[in-house]
């Protein structure tokens, strides 16, 4: 992992809610932080462009907007890859991640609706060829304040 | 003022909002732009989607993994139905818990029904953040079990809608390297 500048850190923990809703939001932060307005930008397209940010936007309370839920598939190791190219091809898929465990892929879909949501396990169940556990969200226990970075 | 009250317009700017916003000076303008209205109805419109409480953060979205945490643990916890409620307030309030949900159980192949998402700079801190867990809300006779993620296949926004070719801009702006 590469040093962050005191600018970089103080971004990275202190915006990642409240982005300002205004014309020139960066400008905003900016004038918290003490610097220009083009090095905000540039600071954040440099740390876009290193994938160290996903993007300046927005994340959203699970089935607030459209249906979703948490999928998970056991696939023998040799196939992993091909099913999770599968998984992949599917623009309802957003996080697709390999775990350890016999449970070895898991998978986050959002669809427009349920319907949408159940034709796509359905699909994937038929491509890959393994049955998907659908583990869809029954209670929060958690605010999302984001994740507090321990610089050391 | 109809557009407003548009659903379209509402899912159209979910989706932007959520796949990221532009990097320029003015970026609620150029979302205005992509979307054909004024850089105040899509100020009114992001305002109405935070009242309605459908956001959990506006912001900076980082990827830890290049950060240094290393280690992602989805600890997951069989937990007697009518104690969930407790326990999972009891796991949600420490810092290094990015998620706390309860799901269903799926029986006789999975009967885990709590699951806690941990950020650590290696495993053993993981492991370390569990026992802490099982120490300080008393979960000592729960079966719990820690899946690590090994590889990230895909990692973005989340979209709403099935992609449509005007939104192919969108769509590859939004399209970003795994993390």
């Amino acid at each position: 992992m590469r040093q962050f500048s005191r600018l970089e850190q103080r971004l990275l923990n202190e915006f990642q809610q409240g982005m300002p809703l205004t014309s020139n939001p960066y400008a905003d932060i900016a004038r918290q932080l003490g610097v220009y307005e083009t090095t905000v930008l540039e600071t954040l397209q440099r740390l876009q462009t290193e994938g160290v940010i996903s993007r300046v936007g927005a994340v959203f309370r699970p089935n607030r907007v459209g249906a979703s839920t948490l999928a998970a598939m056991a696939v023998p190791e040799a196939e992993l890859e091909a099913a999770a190219d599968i998984v992949n091809q599917f623009d309802e898929v957003n996080h697709n991640y390999e775990r350890e465990h016999h449970y070895n892929l898991w998978f986050v879909v959002v669809a427009s609706d349920e319907e949408r949501l159940q034709d796509v396990l359905l699909e994937i169940e038929a491509s890959c060829g393994y049955p998907v556990l659908d583990l869809p969200l029954l209670n929060e226990f958690f605010i999302d304040l984001g994740f507090d970075l321990k610089w050391t | 003022m109809d557009m407003i009250r548009d659903t379209a317009f509402e899912t159209a700017l979910i989706e932007i909002i959520s796949q990221g916003l532009p990097l320029v000076k003015q970026p609620y303008a150029a979302v205005a732009e992509q979307l054909g209205c004024s850089e105040t109805e899509v100020l009114a419109g992001i305002q109405r989607i935070m009242m309605r409480g459908d956001l959990k953060r506006f912001g900076i979205v980082v990827r830890h993994r290049q950060l240094g945490y290393r280690a992602n643990g989805m600890v997951v916890w069989d937990i007697p139905d009518e104690r969930v409620s407790e326990v999972g307030h009891c796991i949600g309030q420490y810092s290094f818990v990015t998620l706390c949900y309860q799901r269903p159980r799926r029986l006789p192949d999975w009967h885990y029904n709590l699951f806690s998402m941990i950020h650590g700079q290696d495993r053993d801190a993981v492991t370390a953040q569990a026992e802490f867990i099982v120490e300080q809300c008393g979960l000592h006779d729960i079966e719990h079990s820690i899946l690590f993620s090994k590889r990230c296949f895909k990692q973005r926004g989340a979209r709403y809608r099935a992609k449509q070719p005007s939104d192919s801009n969108a769509a590859r702006r939004g399209i970003t390297a795994n993390g």
